[in-house]
């Protein structure tokens, strides 16, 4: 296998499985300093960083990521090459998923609408978290639901 | 701040207990009841051969339900193509989820993988959804004359 800089990483190249799930870990660590953080300008902040995040990972794909990037850097020298890779876009789809509840929380948070905030916010964990800490990818299983459900039976 | 831990609490201990179950559930083979129509008839078969375009096997088939952009279908069709090699007289059939839209509704399939087990004439006798396991499997079959 060719060895590719960082910098020419395609937005169609399968995944090292391990990136999204690093962006996961390291997702669901700053939604819950978000939670305890509140309406403070830190919460806010670090509410408008991820929303920004989720838009580049949903824009141009995981790898595009500042997560993935992180990973590149940090965390895939270290370890054994992957043993499989995986199709980048579901992965992009949740993080398009990740980016709608974001966004909804932080104009929420701006309005002042501090419950749909904190509902926004816990989904966005509730997802972040499954897929980190039991490698569930929802956004995945909903993709075959919504197919499923909107056309008419018979 | 108070409500912030609240919901972090409460999402994580429903998260985990989400995953946690899930994680049991996976892949388990669900023996199906079988259904008869309001005569006694024995249960209508699945898939007479005509419906998918393909055989099915002389003694069993295995038809797993998938979807593109599914990791774990790649998992599960890797280890029921082994399974259908190694025992004579079983198929391995793969369904696209998407195409077969009307398939996946009469047949109430919810995620993919899901791995239909039927005997000889196209009744479904169990399921799994999830990668199944492969003792499972392999003991479905087994039952099977």
């Amino acid at each position: 296998m060719s060895v590719r800089p960082a910098s020419l990483v395609r937005r169609d190249q399968p995944l090292d499985p391990r990136g999204p799930r690093l962006a996961a870990v390291v997702t669901t660590v700053v939604l819950a300093a978000v939670l305890l953080l509140g309406r403070t300008p830190a919460g806010v902040a670090l509410l408008a960083a991820q929303t920004l995040v989720f838009a580049l990972g949903a824009g141009a794909g995981p790898a595009a990521s500042p997560y993935g990037w992180l990973f590149r850097r940090l965390v895939r020298p270290r370890l054994a090459p992957p043993t499989e890779l995986e199709d980048p876009r579901p992965p992009q789809f949740a993080q398009a998923v990740g980016l709608a509840f974001a966004a909804t929380a932080l104009l929420a948070t701006l309005a002042g609408a501090g419950a749909l905030a904190l509902l926004a916010v816990g989904a966005a964990l509730a997802a972040a978290f499954l897929n980190a800490a039991f490698g569930l990818c929802l956004g995945c299983e909903l993709y075959l639901l919504t197919r499923r459900v909107g056309r008419p039976a018979g | 701040m108070g409500q912030g831990l609240l919901v972090l609490l409460g999402v994580l201990v429903a998260a985990t207990a989400f995953g946690v179950r899930r994680r049991r559930t996976e892949g388990r083979l669900r023996p199906t009841a079988p259904a008869t129509s309001s005569d006694g008839a024995a249960a209508e078969a699945v898939l007479p051969t005509g419906e998918l375009d393909a055989a099915l096997g002389e003694r069993a088939t295995l038809v797993q339900f998938s979807s593109a952009f599914c990791q774990p279908c790649r998992a599960a069709r890797t280890l029921l193509a082994d399974v259908s090699r190694s025992q004579p007289g079983v198929v391995h059939l793969e369904v696209d989820a998407e195409s077969h839209l009307d398939l996946v509704r009469r047949l109430g399939i919810r995620r993919t993988p899901t791995t239909l087990v039927l005997d000889a004439a196209g009744r479904e006798l169990g399921r799994a959804v999830g990668v199944p396991r492969r003792a499972a499997v392999l003991a479905a079959l087994a039952e099977i004359a």
